[in-house]
């Protein structure tokens, strides 16, 4: 069965992965789509999110964490999956703030097109109603720690490709929460730049640039015109990093 | 510097809060400039261990265990309530006056004495109505801890039941010369033979762990003794590390001379600080008999060191390799596994972390060899087991067994009678009922790290439920969704059922719920938090379908409750201020 | 023979009846609709109370005791009951007080707030009392459908109605594009 090597089945169709790659890399690189929140191509993988997790070999594995092995059997779209992430999805909605009306965020939320992409109707769980404190002390930057959704994204990005170290999570449970690596424990005291791609990368309306609310109108944004399967296709963070703007 | 523990990230953070009754930022920020961590990781660390604090804790500082064995309701009197009382002082808050704060934390692991609390960190045990009302006045009164009764702080080993490892204490120094005289393969192969598999509850072989390790790539190899036993329930390493510290000690170094380590750690839970003083003097004693350092037993080139790390409060930590990452002063957050800590270990190493009575028991496997020790137990568990029984029996303590002993003997042996069920394993373990009493402690049958909880018939299990619930809620670690939402769904939910506000619809829900977080989480805590209340649904269904409302649906939230503020801000108690 | 008209019945809870308006925004097809519908309570009768309905369209999320009321009024009378636009489903803007204790809310707007003239917190027992929290309308009663949006375009209403009135059983509201906001 020489055709097996370097190939896992996704959902049946035969895929080819390189040594080192994760299910993740090898279904991305095919242009397969497992849901992820807290990965980002090119980062090193979390896995904190859970919506990646996919069934290979029997069992349940983060398809971001986990490395592709020759002949791999991984599900990622029954049904079971499926109403999993919906609820995953919905338990990061409840624990946090998030009222997609009034977010400048919306429409190009990555949690709200999670949201859209699985059929999700309701939060269905109990709201916690986090207070979770604001940091606008940066003269371009602010945080909304209220929307924050834990994936480390910022964290990573800040560490790994902008050499800066600025943000962190801290606190244990229901108490984690993104803090900032200054003396002052204030966004403002830190040499993060609108640049970075920690300011750029955060899914949600958590780490937000001010003076730029509804450029681009309602209904017109990102996942106003794509699903997030489509737009999670293509994305890296060499690309992410030249694009500034948004 | 104290006796074997370095300067440890956590050992200056517990110094600190010592000195200052709690971290503030500032303290932080001083810390990282001195050792030279980001401030973000000393904020992380403080923020993560229940034994540290932002805000001043009191003079007294009072923590309760809310364990259904060493807690404040494991008697008929909720004495966390009478304390409040007692003390005038709301839980999780401190006095105006400085002077005293009172919390509750999880099982501190005096399960066999009774309601149990640390004050400023020292267990007290044996407590009642009456005790507490003492202690309450020595508080008013200022008293010095030196000068509380001194019989508060005694703690018995109630070793009810020895067997194996407990009957046969090892010459200290026994089992290493005689693995000396050999060469570490073939120590490593009479592990192997011996059949011994990890204690912890996972069971996984030791020997063939520590061939791993052997063969693992690395510039240094380590060994680490997890005595961060944190499972609800369970006491029995606090014995072992009381009476048979010397055989631990020696289990790990004959682990170090079998990989090639020339280091090793034992991680103290922080809630047994109290046994460092006694930890100390047996390595002092060790290290003064050659044993430990370089050149042990005269083996040029054979040296080994133990460095004692004590933990601050996080039941995660007990997960092997948030251990390491503990180790390495970080929050105990656990790893992506694989790579497993045996080729990636503590410093990204080759590491082997065993559980206190494993260690012990392989350096009785090499003082009397592998075939008596596989002569007891079963085929698929030889050796014996210590369970720590506790809960409605009339002599809870150690007793140890062959595996495959049935629940029925143990429930025997401890005078447990009218026992409606038994929670093995601990809160992630199995809550079994009286069908499931000639079932038998082994890896095959019923897998324990040593907990053995019983409830008796008058008990509601609910609300074990809803202490377990809690306990996972309370001790996720945050990394990921399932856990650090679910746990604390699963909390609200089975406090809506055990309330009587629940229909069987929430019955379903919480089913769903605790499918997702036993199969969606990143590592064992989140996989086996559901574990009660799925045991719960299926051997007690009659226990939850008593309380169900007798309706299609209720509200998610006590519409009443939910009033309350609203009453007391406008002063209103008319019939249009309430809500059924 | 003509057919019986569908009883529809809608109100707004905790909401700015952006939904209501957005639900007139099916323009001409309202005609159409009309013959097929007839409205018991709702913002565009007169109707007081509740009567027995086919279907309640509930606006707005429960933030008091009156709202509690009127939604299980809905519910009684209502045989299906649907959860329109954001507050409905999650509470929405007004639930964003949750971020807030209900006490440091009722105190900064009426005895710290600027301009307050004469501190005091309302209580006269005509005013409805609050609840601690904003909630959805889930959280009350047994809710049948969902329709989220801030507000639900005119067509999603459309895209939920005819089917039911047409007596399928479950509309695929899934088969359309979701939005939030």
């Amino acid at each position: 069965m020489t055709q097996l090597k370097d190939t896992i089945f996704i959902d049946g169709k035969a895929i080819g992965f390189t040594e080192g790659q994760t299910i993740m890399d090898a279904a991305l690189s095919a242009q397969v789509y497992i849901p992820h929140l807290c990965h980002y191509p090119g980062l090193t993988p979390s896995g904190n999110c859970r919506l990646c997790v996919v069934e290979a070999d029997g069992r349940m594995v983060a398809a971001c964490t986990t490395a592709a092995r020759e002949g791999q059997q991984v599900s990622n779209n029954t049904a079971e999956l499926s109403a999993a992430r919906k609820a995953i999805t919905q338990m990061l909605f409840v624990e946090g703030n998030h009222i997609c009306p009034s977010c400048e965020k919306s429409g190009n939320c990555k949690l709200q097109a999670m949201g859209y992409y699985l059929g999700m109707l309701e939060e269905h769980y109990p709201q916690f109603n986090p207070h979770r404190a604001l940091d606008a002390s940066h003269p371009d930057i602010f945080l909304d720690r209220g929307r924050c959704i834990l994936c480390g994204l910022c964290v990573r990005s800040s560490h790994d490709v902008d050499k800066k170290n600025v943000f962190a999570i801290a606190g244990r449970g229901a108490d984690a929460r993104l803090i900032v690596n200054t003396v002052s424990g204030k966004l403002g005291d830190s040499n993060l730049d609108v640049g970075d791609l920690a300011a750029n990368i955060c899914p949600v309306g958590a780490i937000m640039f001010k003076e730029h609310g509804y450029v681009t109108p309602i209904g017109e944004r990102i996942y106003d015109r794509q699903k997030i399967s489509d737009v999670a296709l293509n994305e890296h963070v060499l690309e992410q990093k030249g694009d500034k703007a948004r | 510097m104290a006796d074997f523990m370095a300067d440890h990230l956590l050992h200056r953070l517990y110094r600190l809060q010592e000195k200052h009754r709690h971290i503030p930022f500032q303290l932080m920020v001083e810390v990282a400039r001195e050792s030279g961590l980001p401030v973000s990781q000393v904020a992380a660390v403080v923020n993560f261990y229940s034994f540290f604090y932002q805000q001043p804790v009191g003079r007294y500082h009072l923590l309760f265990s809310n364990c259904t064995s060493c807690g404040y309701q494991a008697g008929e009197v909720n004495l966390l309530a009478l304390l409040r009382q007692q003390l005038s002082i709301v839980p999780g808050q401190t006095r105006t006056d400085g002077v005293v704060s009172v919390d509750e934390t999880s099982c501190i692991g005096m399960c066999d004495h009774g309601p149990s609390m640390l004050v400023n960190g020292a267990p007290i045990v044996n407590l009642d109505e009456d005790r507490i009302r003492q202690l309450c006045g020595l508080i008013a009164a200022e008293q010095s801890l030196d000068r509380w009764p001194a019989d508060w702080f005694r703690i018995n080993n109630h070793i009810r039941k020895p067997g194996l490892l407990l009957n046969a204490p090892l010459q200290s120094g026994g089992s290493l010369s005689k693995a000396l005289a050999g060469d570490a393969q073939r120590m490593l192969e009479s592990i192997v033979q011996s059949g011994l598999r990890g204690r912890g509850g996972a069971g996984f072989a030791t020997g063939k762990k520590w061939l791993f390790c052997r063969e693992a790539e690395g510039d240094a190899r380590y060994v680490v003794c997890n005595a961060d036993e944190g499972e609800p329930g369970t006491f029995k390493d606090r014995v072992l590390l009381q009476c048979h510290a010397d055989a631990l000690f020696e289990g790990m170094t004959l682990c170090a001379y079998g990989i090639g380590a020339k280091k090793g750690f034992l991680y103290l839970r922080g809630e047994y600080r109290y046994l460092l003083g006694h930890l100390q003097t047996v390595l002092r004693r060790r290290y003064d008999s050659g044993l430990l350092g370089a050149s042990i037993l005269g083996q040029a080139g054979f040296s080994f060191d133990i460095e004692l790390v004590v933990g601050a409060g996080a039941y995660i930590c007990g997960e092997e390799s948030a251990l390491i990452e503990s180790l390495e002063g970080k929050p105990g957050i656990p790893r992506i596994r694989p790579p497993f800590p045996v080729t990636h270990g503590y410093l990204g190493c080759p590491t082997v972390v065993n559980n206190v009575e494993t260690f012990i028991a392989a350096a009785h496997i090499v003082q009397d060899g592998s075939d008596g020790f596989g002569a007891v137990g079963t085929e698929k568990s030889p050796g014996s087991k210590l369970l720590s029984v506790s809960g409605d029996c009339r002599t809870p303590g150690i007793y140890e067994y062959p595996y495959g002993a049935s629940i029925q003997q143990v429930l025997d042996d401890c005078g447990a009678t009218q026992v409606q069920a038994v929670q093995i394993g601990g809160p992630a373990g199995s809550l079994l009922a009286k069908k499931d009493f000639n079932r038998r402690i082994s890896f095959e049958d019923v897998s324990t790290g040593g907990s053995f909880l019983i409830f008796g018939e008058y008990r509601d299990l609910l609300s074990i439920n809803r202490n377990f619930a809690r306990f996972f809620a309370h001790e996720s670690c945050g990394f990921c969704t399932p856990c650090r939402v679910g746990t604390r769904l699963l909390e609200n939910s089975i406090g809506k059922i055990a309330d009587g506000r629940a229909t069987w619809r929430d019955v379903d829900e919480i089913k769903q719920l605790s499918r997702i977080v036993s199969r969606y989480s990143h590592c064992g805590l989140g996989h086996t938090a559901a574990n009660h209340i799925l045991d719960s649904v299926r051997h007690f269904p009659g226990h939850i379908q008593n309380v169900l409302a007798q309706q299609a649906f209720t509200p998610a939230f006590d519409l009443d409750a939910a009033l309350e503020t609203a009453r007391q801000l406008t002063q209103r108690d008319d019939a249009d201020a309430h809500l059924e | 023979m003509t057919e019986r008209k569908i009883r529809i019945a809608t109100t707004s809870l905790a909401g700015c009846f952006g939904c209501h308006m957005s639900f007139l925004d099916i323009d001409e097809q309202l005609v159409q609709l009309s013959e097929r519908i007839e409205f018991n309570r709702s913002p565009l009768t007169d109707i007081k109370r509740c009567g027995p309905s086919d279907i309640g369209l509930i606006e707005g999320g429960v933030c008091n005791v009156d709202n509690v009321r009127v939604l299980r009024e809905f519910r009684e009378n209502c045989k299906i009951l649907i959860a329109v636009g954001a507050c409905a489903i999650t509470g929405g803007v007004p639930a964003m007080r949750n971020y807030f204790d209900l006490r440091e809310c009722l105190e900064e707007v009426y005895l710290h707030g600027a301009g307050v003239t004469n501190p005091q917190i309302p209580d006269d027992v005509e005013l409805p009392l609050l609840l601690d929290k904003v909630y959805p309308i889930q959280a009350v009663v047994p809710v049948d459908y969902f329709l989220p949006g801030c507000p639900p375009p005119a067509d999603a209403f459309l895209a939920i109605l005819l089917p039911l009135l047409n007596g399928e059983a479950s509309p695929q509201m899934t088969d359309r594009r979701l939005y939030y906001d």
